[in-house]
């Protein structure tokens, strides 16, 4: 018993340090993909390549002043960014990693608890996280602030809607709530090579559902199209325009922890989670192996043949490392933590990914075009594809 | 070691009476409302306790995800003000409390004594409400309340669109 709490601890402290470091450097991730669509460097000043940028971002954030603008709700105002932030971390905790391994004869899960319904759990908690948006709108005592908080609060009531029915539809097809078991419920190959995730099952591939279920992802978020909270050319910066230092950064967080929480989400239940794309008898294990020595071959031929004068020094370094980390997948003993590790960062940082590319390719809706689609396009689709799913697995089972 | 569900069972209830008394004392809305998510929020670790996780989850998605944040929603929107207590006699003010707490317990008093048999809760113990079970029992025995409750709901929704219609 007592070895279970050890271990839960250690996994604990495990989690939350990669997953702050890794909210931290998706933002790094963020301004350099935009930067590079919008054919700009991005950030480049602080360590290689900007690489120390979120660290000098961080040290910024944390010694500004923490301003409290008068006539505002002092109690709501402090509250809410804690809310916020709280709420968005704590959904991590039922996202399994990976399967089953062994350390050194301690047997344990890549996950730090799996609840009988995790799934519900998560939905839960993105319902809940309005609170924070919301109140930090209201008690901020500004009418940016104010319409910010009203259209957040709106647009995700309106989105959790599609959203739920298209979580739906695959929970029917793969039969359970828990988060675990889906992702066992999706492994192995039809024909021994096309992957049985849920956007491609039988009776009804979940392809819609998943569609339905990205586009209300970015709606959940506040991501663009659907940043009308915080739209900037009408409402100055929306929910957190009162907002500085390190409540500032804490709406941030909340949004990043968001946006990773339901890429998790996406490929646990539409991809296949931590399996790969084909079977390893093909040799989808030297797929890694052959990514990250190809990134390091790169770097050292940058690194050779260098554009700025300290390339010469840091991506040789870059490219050995990579290198290394591509050999580490071959060797045996590592193997069952890292394959699995490695399928499912290589899916949910792909649809982190779109999320960034989009941000850089489309522009903002209007607010009631925001609410048509929710209501006149989204939500029928959503329903016409759970009514669907339902006959075909009604068919199918007996 | 101790058992673990005792302490949280104390520190929930004790959260959930908490903000209840919260809700009926605080003088702005906004306020009240966020004490009555944070019942809310408690009665669905107490679920969990029971080890009812369906109904857990569904309290907090049903409740405090959905209709309270209509309610903060619908009182942000009105601007409702914080309301000012008008002054009432002595008698209320010195007496209130030890006569509603007077009326609560024997009301417990009374429901207590009446009760044939109670049995002891144990942690844990209700396993039965799986999202599989509560499907089940929903679509055969309770059939005819659960189409009728749709119904009713459905009701309710073209009276809203209905209402909303006039405005525009």
């Amino acid at each position: 018993m007592d070895n279970f709490y050890v271990i839960s601890l250690i996994k604990t402290g495990i989690v939350a340090f990669v997953f702050l470091t890794l909210l931290a450097y998706l933002q790094w991730i963020e301004r350099k993909v935009l930067a590079h669509i919008q054919l700009r460097p991005g950030p480049y000043r602080v360590g290689p390549h900007g690489l120390l940028q979120p660290l000098a971002d961080v040290i910024k954030l944390l010694t500004k002043e923490g301003f409290i603008p008068s006539n505002v709700n002092t109690f709501f105002y402090l509250l809410a960014p804690f809310l916020a932030v709280t709420i968005a971390l704590i959904s991590i905790s039922v996202i399994p990693f990976g399967p089953e391994i062994n350390i050194a004869g301690v047997r344990t899960w890549m996950q730090l608890t799996d609840l009988k319904i995790g799934i519900l759990f998560v939905l839960a908690l993105s319902s809940v996280g309005v609170y924070g948006v919301a109140l930090a709108g209201w008690a901020s005592n500004s009418k940016y602030s104010l319409l910010g908080g009203l259209r957040s609060a709106a647009q995700m009531i309106s989105y959790e809607l599609p959203m739920a029915l298209s979580l739906a539809a695959p929970l029917l097809v793969l039969n359970t709530l828990s988060l675990r078991e889906m992702v066992d419920m999706q492994n192995g190959f039809v024909f021994g090579f096309i992957p049985r995730w849920s956007i491609l099952q039988l009776p009804f591939p979940q392809i819609f559902s998943f569609i339905v279920f990205l586009i209300c992802a970015f709606a959940e978020t506040n991501r663009v199209p659907f940043d009308l909270p915080e739209a900037e050319n009408e409402l100055v910066a929306g929910f957190h325009t009162e907002y500085s230092s390190m409540s500032f950064a804490a709406f941030f967080m909340a949004e990043y922890a968001n946006m990773v929480t339901v890429t998790s989400i996406a490929t646990l239940l539409f991809l296949g989670g931590w399996h790969p794309i084909f079977p390893a008898e093909y040799g989808s294990w030297l797929i890694p192996v052959i990514l990250f020595i190809a990134a390091g071959l790169i770097s050292i031929f940058h690194g050779l043949n260098p554009s700025r004068p300290f390339d010469r020094i840091t991506l040789p370094i870059f490219g050995v490392a990579f290198i290394i980390a591509g050999l580490a997948f071959t060797v045996p003993l590592l193997q069952p933590f890292l394959l699995p590790l490695f399928w499912f960062a290589a899916k949910t940082g792909f649809l982190l990914f779109i999320f960034i590319w989009i941000r850089g390719t489309l522009p903002r809706f209007r607010y009631d075009q925001l609410m048509a689609f929710a209501w006149k396009f989204m939500f029928p689709v959503a329903l016409i594809n759970l009514l669907v799913t339902a006959l075909a697995v009604a068919l199918t089972t007996d | 070691m101790p058992p673990i569900d005792p302490i949280l069972f104390a520190i929930f209830a004790g959260i959930a009476v908490l903000s209840a008394i919260s809700l009926v004392v605080q003088r702005h809305p906004i306020a009240s409302a966020l004490s009555l998510v944070g019942v809310m929020g408690s009665l669905a670790v107490l679920y969990l306790l029971l080890g009812a996780e369906f109904i857990a989850a569904a309290q907090l998605i049903v409740y405090a995800g959905a209709i309270m944040v209509l309610f903060i929603f619908v009182i942000i929107l009105l601007n409702a003000g914080s309301e000012h207590g008008r002054s009432r006699s002595k008698f209320v003010k010195w007496l209130g409390i030890p006569l509603f707490t007077l009326f609560v317990g024997l009301l417990s008093f009374i429901i207590q004594s009446r009760l044939p048999d109670t049995k002891p809760v144990i942690f844990g113990s209700f396993t039965a409400a799986t999202g599989l079970e509560i499907g089940r029992v929903l679509f055969t025995q309770y059939l005819l309340p659960f189409e009728v409750t749709s119904l009713l709901i459905l009701i309710a929704i073209i009276g809203a669109v209905v209402l909303a219609r006039k405005e525009i």
